[in-house]
């Protein structure tokens, strides 16, 4: 009923704002939440800029959903960031490959890769200095007076990782965008979401516990991401924070964390793998499959973010030996952060630039001033390159020597035991006569093909499946007993099976 | 040469100095004084040359120490130059700095091309510096002490500044505060947006650092201050590893902490200097293990 009336409110509301022009600003309070929402749709603008800007492209791209695609990138970045670093740029884009080649199969394959970097690139917003994204948006401020403000925002940032390479994260922005939990509390919605998933996995929807599952991995993402951050903090103040009691609580308190979410989610994979096995219905069992695979890995992450908690400790009794018990200094120095980095931060550009400049031209050493002779000059100028030496010195013979061959079975053996084997579908025989016809030609041979025999007893049907074979080699036993001079046992039956290679790669594709 | 020799003298300690200059050399100051003196100067302007490596060096640091009468001469020499001396010593060697306006100081507009058209860069470029060295000496006691020599990598000082522009964004945003920029007013922007803002690192054609990324920026602070002597390349982790040289720590603690210092207090920026007990975060960078892989700069 509100919802209905709502609108016809706005409707009755739109005029208004003509005939009381007196008070034209609204205040800062009923501004702020604007201010916010704004910057909420900002986010989102270019997720439908990339469809905007699509027809800018050279070719015809308008069959590809670029906001789509920028969407699945966000996901894949989320949920392939690890705690350390983040996610691997190409990985990404090969990730992506999928779902782009799904919109226009047509294509070749090159261009679907361009869009896939296309987006990603337009989410990192390469182009830019900043690399980020500015909305600009307007409010009012205390005095009434209407200021225009620019609100800078990144999706995708890059980040530094092992090794000089660049690794990709999301922000919490697209974070948000993407899950659309603004503002939420993330211990209680990760509560929330998992209390959920149980309900749903006890009463058997599995479908919509797949979802929940998917969100719950978000939230723990989202999670680690948070206590990195308060753990960044509290590693760094050995003397600020402190020590006796608040670190230790605040450790204690995220092990506990970790500790019930391990069982909570140890919990419920033991459901999930219950379902899993009892399922009837294939789909249900695939779900419930999938749904392993994402507890295992909310279980995994909580695993990595214990181990980054048990290491804090040592590091602080570390730097505490470091800093604490050490004899004072005869004298007093500045304290570079307090004193100056921590008051010039919030300074405006400005002022703040006037005390970075001091610092500058005091702190970077001297140089001196280079003075050319032209005499100098013109002989440096003259001077022919050295030549460099590309080649290195050379490589030394490698000195080889012949492992002899120990097979049991020579090559000639093998093949004149596939021919042997080489049987018509519709003609199996005795594993008795092929011994016997083997015997005849090579008194070696009938071993080989009583191996091959037996390993036929258990065909490798899965392995055939997969390579698209055509036909396959099986014995079976039917009871008879084997009569033979050197080997016992069963009378097999071996026979060649064929296999309708045609109709297994339609059934392979379909699928996925 | 005779002006110097009558000169130098008389501006010091006259009597204390004519006293015992003649005893060692036999005689007033000579033209061969000057040259060993200017000589000591020159060696001194080669900041990344140690004195222990340098026969010659050695020696005139020696007769700076221990014949009054010549060192005045070396640091008149150096005064001309336009060169404050900070310290003599076999460990800094003859640690000389540029006075602003002297032919061998470094300008900002020499240092980074984008700076002079961008005040956002001249002040990131800046700020790389400060940081450095605050990461270096991250504690009052560090940069007093001439024993302690600091560790810092690059994206350790990166991560760092982000970390204190993030809180600051933490508590703007308790408090309520809107602190997006006014759009023609881009100089009242707060300082750690401007940080904040630039992305940390970026991929480049040519898969080497992006200049205008944070991390480009201190990078280029951390190889040019290894250049001016002040820091020495370690190893190759965490976007480049350093430990600092005693010059370094002269050089912060005389010459650009003060500065920087006085500059701020003319802003009416009284920052609160009550001794350790409440440091705000000085050993930060203990952060950096978490933040990719920055390193810590004081276990490495």
């Amino acid at each position: 009923m509100l919802s209905v009336s709502a609108p016809s409110l706005s409707v009755v509301t739109l005029p208004a704002p003509a005939k009381p022009l007196v008070s034209p600003a609204p205040g800062p309070a009923a501004d702020e939440g604007l201010a916010r929402r704004l910057r909420a749709l900002a986010c989102t603008a270019p997720l439908h800029d990339l469809d905007v800007r699509k027809a800018n492209l050279a070719g015809e791209y308008g069959v590809y959903a670029m906001a789509e695609v920028a969407l699945a990138a966000i996901d894949l970045v989320t949920l392939n960031m690890d705690f350390d670093t983040g996610a691997d740029h190409e990985q990404i884009v090969a990730r992506l490959l999928p779902r782009v080649a799904a919109q226009a199969p047509g294509r070749p394959a090159a261009e679907h890769e361009r869009v896939a970097r296309w987006v990603l690139e337009n989410l990192i917003n390469v182009g830019s200095v900043d690399r980020g994204f500015r909305a600009i948006y307007g409010t009012f401020g205390p005095d009434g007076v209407y200021v225009r403000r620019d609100y800078d925002f990144k999706l995708i940032e890059e980040v530094p990782g092992y090794g000089g390479a660049v690794y990709l994260r999301t922000t919490d922005e697209a974070v948000n965008v993407l899950v659309g939990a603004l503002d939420t509390d993330v211990t209680s919605a990760q509560i929330a979401a998992e209390v959920k998933l149980e309900v749903l996995i006890s009463r058997g929807r599995l479908a919509d516990a797949q979802l929940a599952a998917e969100q719950a991995r978000y939230r723990t993402v989202q999670y680690a991401e948070t206590l990195r951050r308060t753990l960044d903090a509290t590693r760094r103040n050995v003397r600020a924070v402190d020590w006796l009691e608040a670190v230790p609580d605040m450790i204690a308190e995220a092990l506990e964390h970790v500790a019930d979410r391990y069982r909570h989610e140890n919990a419920i994979l033991t459901n999930i793998r219950k379902a899993r096995d009892e399922a009837e219905d294939l789909d249900n069992k695939r779900r419930a499959a999938e749904l392993v695979d994402i507890v295992k890995d909310c279980i995994r992450r909580h695993t990595q973010l214990q181990s980054r908690l048990l290491d804090a400790g040592p590091l602080f009794r570390a730097e505490q030996d470091r800093q604490a018990f050490a004899a004072p200094a005869p004298r007093s120095g500045i304290d570079l952060y307090g004193q100056l980095i921590a008051p010039v931060l919030p300074l405006p550009l400005e002022q703040a630039t006037r005390v970075t400049d001091a610092f500058f031209a005091r702190g970077t050493g001297l140089r001196t001033p280079v003075s050319v002779r032209v005499a100098d000059l013109v002989e440096i100028l003259l001077t022919p390159p050295v030549e460099r030496e590309h080649l290195g010195v050379e490589m030394p013979e490698p000195d080889l020597i012949a492992t002899p061959d120990d097979s049991r079975f020579s090559e000639e053996q093998l093949a004149a035991a596939m021919v042997l084997l080489d049987l018509p579908h519709d003609a199996p025989r005795r594993l008795s006569g092929l011994l016997a016809e083997a015997r005849r030609s090579d008194p070696e041979l009938p071993y080989l093909v009583a191996l091959l025999a037996v390993h036929a007893a258990s065909p490798a049907v899965g392995t055939a499946y997969r390579q698209g074979e055509e036909r396959l080699l099986f014995a079976v036993d039917d009871g008879t007993e084997l009569d033979d001079p050197e080997f016992g046992g069963a009378d097999l039956i071996v026979g060649t099976a064929l296999l309708d290679a045609a109709a297994m790669t339609a059934a392979r594709t379909e699928p996925s | 040469m005779s002006d110097h020799h009558a000169e130098a003298p008389a501006r010091g300690e006259p009597d204390a100095a004519q006293g015992p200059a003649p005893a060692p050399g036999g005689a007033a100051v000579t033209p061969a004084d000057a040259a060993d003196a200017a000589r000591l100067v020159a060696f001194g302007l080669q900041p990344k040359l140690l004195p222990a490596r340098d026969a010659e060096y050695a020696e005139l640091l020696r007769r700076y120490r221990e014949e009054p009468a010549f060192g005045r001469l070396a640091d008149a020499v150096a005064t001309g130059l336009g060169l404050v001396v900070l310290e003599v010593s076999p460990r800094a060697g003859m640690a000389v700095a540029a006075d602003e306006d002297s032919v061998f100081a470094v300008r900002m507009g020499d240092y980074a091309r984008r700076t002079a058209a961008d005040g956002g860069d001249r002040f990131l470029h800046g700020l790389a510096h400060l940081a450095v060295a605050a990461l270096a000496f991250p504690r009052p006691e560090d940069l007093a002490d001439d024993g302690y020599i600091g560790r810092i990598t690059v994206n350790g000082v990166d991560s760092f500044v982000r970390q204190t522009c993030r809180r600051l964004e933490e508590r703007a945003e308790e408090l309520g505060e809107n602190t997006d920029p006014a759009s023609d007013a881009p100089g009242l922007e707060a300082a750690w947006r401007v940080y904040a803002r630039r992305s940390a690192t970026g991929a480049t054609k040519d898969a080497r650092r992006l200049a205008g990324s944070t991390t480009g920026i201190v990078g280029k602070a951390a190889a040019f201050l290894t250049e001016s002597g002040f820091l020495q390349r370690t190893g190759d982790d965490s976007g480049g590893t350093y430990r600092t040289t005693p010059r370094y720590q002269l050089q912060v603690r005389d010459m650009a902490g003060s500065a920087a210092m006085a500059e701020l207090l003319e802003l009416g920026v009284v920052p609160v200097s009550d001794g350790s007990a409440t440091l705000l975060p000085p050993p930060e960078g203990d952060d950096l293990e978490l933040a990719a892989d920055a390193g810590l700069p004081f276990h490495a």
